[in-house]
């Protein structure tokens, strides 16, 4: 049947039309929220039904594997998690929440569709797709008066539409050198190429700068802070998570046609990986915003995902992939304790965080798991992956690269102390008024407390099918 | 036997799940409320049935066995080799009784003393507890670095929730340290699995690798168990951590914590990395006695009592990695034996400490001098544990420090007369602290007996309760039984410690170290000072 294989892309694509017709009719509240999460959570049904699915269909543009399909798995997974979190929408404006929800399904029906193209001006046409959707939404911030959210979403224009051009100009060389848009032909080709020919080497890596756009990689990752911070929280979580699944899943895909040898191409992904981690990490530090703090430590993180990405190997490839879906949770740990702290939708500092463990014990304990999770500290799933991506690399003999970034991940464990530190330490003088949660969001949070923990003790699960799905590449 | 099989996995499992359940149950609006007196005797009650159990893992040991006891191994995460396994031998087991011994007495040391969300107070101590058991029994190279990062969390929030004035500080600056040296001890690890395949320690421990793969992985591991251990000049963090942390959690500290360094030691450095030890065994030397020497000397100047333990336990540690980097059968002996002798002496000092803050609200020295009148009880175990601190013949740290002190007199005449002072200096500072406490009152500044500036001080100036009591008898008893009966101790290290002795030098036979391979300018340096020490 041919419909199983894009069975997950069918029903978001329903999904997307019928947010459209809400967004006609104008639809607000708790209705419209249904309709989101139902049609999310069907999706998300979906893709775990087409989840063994497997075949090529337009002509060999469009595969789908078991890469594919757990990308897939994961991203309607997110967006569903994103969608029950914020279901109050206060950071959108109050006309905005049907287009807020349209924007975003879109958004992620572009990803979906990445992550199973094989043909690059498909994969650039499904890189536009999600991206033209953030764009509008970042705007759609209730306004405070700075207008921050416009600035934002400008900027975020500008660097994509800025990564896009570049991007398209790599494509050029490599059409031109290989003479196919198809990966399957490329990656013929490319590993001889990479190894005299400088022009493959500057095509790869302007053809990844989208990508790496995406990712929030050193040295396209300037939008990052100024984004985090004008968006609102809801939206800020969707840019947070999603996008980097499908950047990621992509890369994965690019990265492995270049072969498991180690070229020029490899020691400009090593340059990279080190200034964003470094850069990445020696800014959070100064950060007092909650969210821009976040948004460096993301730049930093995309620095670890390259370190498994440029090992070549099926160990550090399913490495990136686990590394990504903990990385995505324990995201979404602390956004939705940000989500929650801030009613309002405004942003929050660190002297908001104080005395959190007074006025809500299962967010305090949400946070510091997300904490400490992206500290890299055992038993969490943020040990793990960083734990397999340095095997990975030290598997191919980057012990100066692993060294560096060890280093990195005890500067940062300083700054995810510091979350710690002002949620259990301190605030604990005075009265506090106590944040009342939903029953729901408690679940919530109790879940994301235990994938987390879990997901870290047990790796072997996600590790296995993650192992299947690189496997297919190399 | 189904019961024993699982002993160890009982010991770790069963306090750390005791703790998550105090945390899930527990209520801390009320610390005087019947629930959390309800919470403080399950903690006590789990920890006291750890103990119990690891008793039963004493009785089980096998004193002549060289290899693992005890063994548990299950498949973890099989497509990286690595395994969920247990075991111990005589290195770790006397330091799983030191934890399992010590954690009740910590439990009983913030009985009522804590006022702040006790519930979650008395977890943190049992999940340490928990973690720490795992740290001694854990044969896979991973498993034993989860328990030893994981447990920094639960003693990060111990600093940073009930400690001193300068918690914030002190609490990120132990974090942070710790972590520094032991991601270096991560690297060296997955180091070693790419190179052999394998997690497994004893595995590891038959290796031979070539010098310089050594040299790396001693240096690595060495950092990580130098800082914890601590050792010049690594050692910053633990005043500075001792001073702010509450009571029990300096005690947990000192007693259990910092031996995890030396234990470091003797399971991976000196077995997996043979040669680089014995290459690096003066420098090794030499950083100890500037730690006995240097911790000494600190811990004369200090005014406040916390600080001088603190120091002085830098000092101890220095005669541990002494022992240890004699390389010989009772430098090691005395080294092990060292590490329990400090868990009991320096885990009851900490404990007075804490028991003259909660009267006086003072850690300073002179504001706690001549107790001896007010307080006879209390001025008497102060004495002994102060006198068994400087190796007191009779007491527990004179065996340990003398089986060091022979075994550097065995090694060379002079690493064992630069040690002396050391041990003349740890007399200089106990005897000071305890005259000043016990007897001086020459500055006037005693206020809580002097009759004109506060005489109603005198009445609040109790003398040890029924729980103090308690737990300091018991911390006695073993400072007198260890120090006059050593016996049943060292036995359980004798195979242990032969079969790491002839693992060294089984390699410093087979691989003399080849003064052209590299690292010239240290060489010259060990070579002069080899030569300082052949004297």
């Amino acid at each position: 049947m041919q419909v199983m294989l894009i069975l997950p892309e069918l029903v978001l694509i329903v999904t997307v039309l019928v947010l459209f017709a809400a967004s006609l009719k104008n639809l607000k509240g708790a209705a419209l929220s249904r309709i989101a999460l139902t049609g999310t959570f069907l999706t998300l049904v979906a893709s775990v039904l087409s989840g063994c699915a497997s075949g090529t269909i337009f002509a060999g543009a469009y595969q789908v594997d078991t890469l594919s399909q757990l990308i897939k798995f994961l991203l309607c997974g997110g967006l569903f998690l994103l969608f029950v979190m914020c279901r109050s929408l206060s950071g959108i404006e109050e006309e905005m929440q049907s287009e807020f929800y349209l924007f975003l399904s879109l958004s992620t029906l572009g990803l979906v569709m990445m992550s199973s193209a094989v043909e690059l001006l498909t994969i650039l046409v499904c890189l536009e797709i999600s991206s033209y959707a953030l764009y509008v939404v970042i705007s759609f911030r209730r306004s405070e008066g700075q207008r921050t959210e416009v600035e934002a979403g400008i900027k975020y224009v500008l660097f994509g539409a800025a990564a896009t051009g570049i991007s398209l100009f790599g494509i050029s060389y490599i059409f031109g050198l290989t003479h196919s848009t198809y990966l399957v032909d490329i990656s013929a080709q490319l590993p001889k190429l990479l190894q005299h020919e400088p022009m493959a080497i500057i095509g790869m890596v302007l053809m990844l700068t989208s990508f790496f756009y995406k990712l929030a990689l050193f040295p396209m990752h300037a939008w990052t802070p100024d984004i985090y911070q004008g968006a609102s929280n809801e939206t800020t979580t969707f840019i947070a998570t999603l996008p980097k699944i499908g950047a990621a899943a992509l890369l994965i895909r690019l990265v492995a046609m270049t072969g498991t040898g180690i070229t020029e191409f490899t020691w400009v992904l090593v340059v990279l990986a080190v200034l964003s981690m470094t850069f990445g990490n020696l800014a959070a530090l100064v950060q007092d915003d909650i969210k821009r703090l976040l948004a460096y430590s993301s730049i930093a993180h995309a620095g670890y995902m390259v370190i498994g990405l440029l090992c070549g190997s099926q160990l550090g490839m399913a490495a990136v992939i686990y590394y990504i879906a903990g990385y995505v949770l324990m995201n979404l740990a602390c956004f939705v304790v940000i989500y929650y702290i801030a009613p309002g939708g405004e942003n929050i500092g660190f002297d908001d965080l104080k005395g959190l463990h007074r006025r809500s014990p299962i967010l305090a304990f949400t946070l510091a798991a997300g904490a400490f999770g992206m500290a890299g500290i055992p038993p969490t799933v943020g040990f793990t992956g960083k734990f397999v991506i340095f095997t990975a690399a030290l598997e191919k003999g980057f012990y100066g690269l692993v060294v560096i970034a060890m280093i990195n991940a005890a500067i940062s464990a300083f700054y995810y102390l510091k979350l710690a530190r002002a949620v259990y330490c301190q605030g604990d003088e005075g009265e506090v008024e106590k944040i009342e949660l939903g029953f729901g969001v408690k679940v919530f949070g109790f879940l994301l407390i235990a994938a987390i923990i879990l997901l870290g003790i047990m790796p072997q699960g996600l590790m296995q099918i993650a192992d299947q799905a690189v496997a297919a590449l190399l | 036997m189904e019961f024993s099989q699982h002993l160890l996995s009982i010991l770790i499992w069963l306090p750390i799940i005791g703790g998550a359940a105090l945390i899930v149950i527990g209520d801390d609006k009320d610390a005087a409320s019947s629930r959390a007196g309800i919470m403080r005797i399950a903690a006590l009650a789990v920890s006291t049935i750890t103990f119990l159990l690891s008793i039963v893992l004493y009785v089980g040991f096998d004193n002549a066995a060289i290899g693992m006891q005890f063994v548990e191994k299950e498949a973890w995460v099989p497509s990286l080799n690595v395994f969920y396994s247990l075991g111990v031998d005589g290195l770790s087991t006397p330091l799983i009784l030191l934890t399992t011994f010590i954690t009740p007495l910590v439990i009983i040391a913030g009985w009522d003393t804590i006022k702040n969300r006790p519930a979650q107070y008395f977890a943190a101590f049992l999940i340490l507890e928990g973690l720490m058991i795992g740290v001694f029994s854990a044969l896979d190279a991973l498993l034993f670095y989860v328990f030893w990062e994981a447990m920094l969390i639960p003693m990060f929030l111990l600093i940073a929730v009930w400690g001193g004035a300068r918690k914030d500080y002190a609490s990120i600056k132990f974090f942070l340290y710790t972590l520094c040296g032991s991601i270096f001890l991560l690297v060296a690890i997955v180091a070693l699995y790419t190179k052999t395949g394998t997690f497994f320690i004893p595995a590891l421990m038959d290796q031979e690798f070539s010098f310089a793969y050594q040299m790396w992985i001693f240096l690595a591991c060495a950092l990580a168990f130098a800082i914890k251990i601590p050792m010049y000049p690594l050692h910053t963090w633990l005043p500075a951590a001792h001073v702010e942390a509450p009571t029990a959690g300096s005690v947990i500290l000192a007693s259990v914590l910092l031996k995890m360094g030396g234990y470091g030691f003797l399971r991976f450095c000196l077995p997996m990395a043979p040669s680089a030890t014995i290459f690096c065994m003066p420098y090794m030397i030499a950083l100890s006695l500037i730690s006995i020497i240097f911790g000494g000397y600190l811990a004369l100047g200090q005014t406040d009592i916390k600080k001088l333990i603190a120091y002085s336990s830098v000092g101890h540690m220095g005669f541990v990695t002494l022992g240890i980097f004699l390389l010989n059968d009772q430098g090691l002996k005395g080294a092990i034996l060292q590490m329990i002798n400090h868990g009991i002496t320096t885990g009851g000092l900490f404990i007075m400490v804490g028991m003259i803050y909660e009267r006086t609200h003072s850690r300073e020295i002179a504001d706690n001098s001549a107790l001896g009148m007010i307080m006879p009880v209390y001025v008497t175990f102060l004495g002994i544990f102060c006198l068994s601190s400087l190796a007191f013949p009779g007491t527990n740290s004179f065996v340990g420090e003398f089986l060091v002190l022979l075994g550097a007199f065995k090694k060379s005449a002079v690493i064992g007369f630069l040690a002396i002072p050391g041990a003349i200096l740890a007399a200089a500072y106990m005897l000071r602290l305890l005259q000043r406490m016990v007897w001086h009152d020459s500055d006037g500044h005693a206020h809580h007996h002097d009759a004109s500036a506060g005489g109603e001080h005198a009445h609040k100036l109790t003398d040890l309760s029924f729980r103090e009591l308690t737990m300091v008898v018991v911390l006695a008893f073993f400072v007198f039984w260890i120090g006059l009966y050593p016996a049943p101790l060292l036995k359980i290290m004798d195979a242990s410690v032969a079969h790491l002795l002839q693992q060294i030098s089984a390699a410093g036979a087979a691989a003399p170290v080849d003064p052209h391979a590299g690292h010239h300018s240290l060489l010259e340096i060990g070579n002069w000072f080899k030569q300082v020490v052949a004297l």
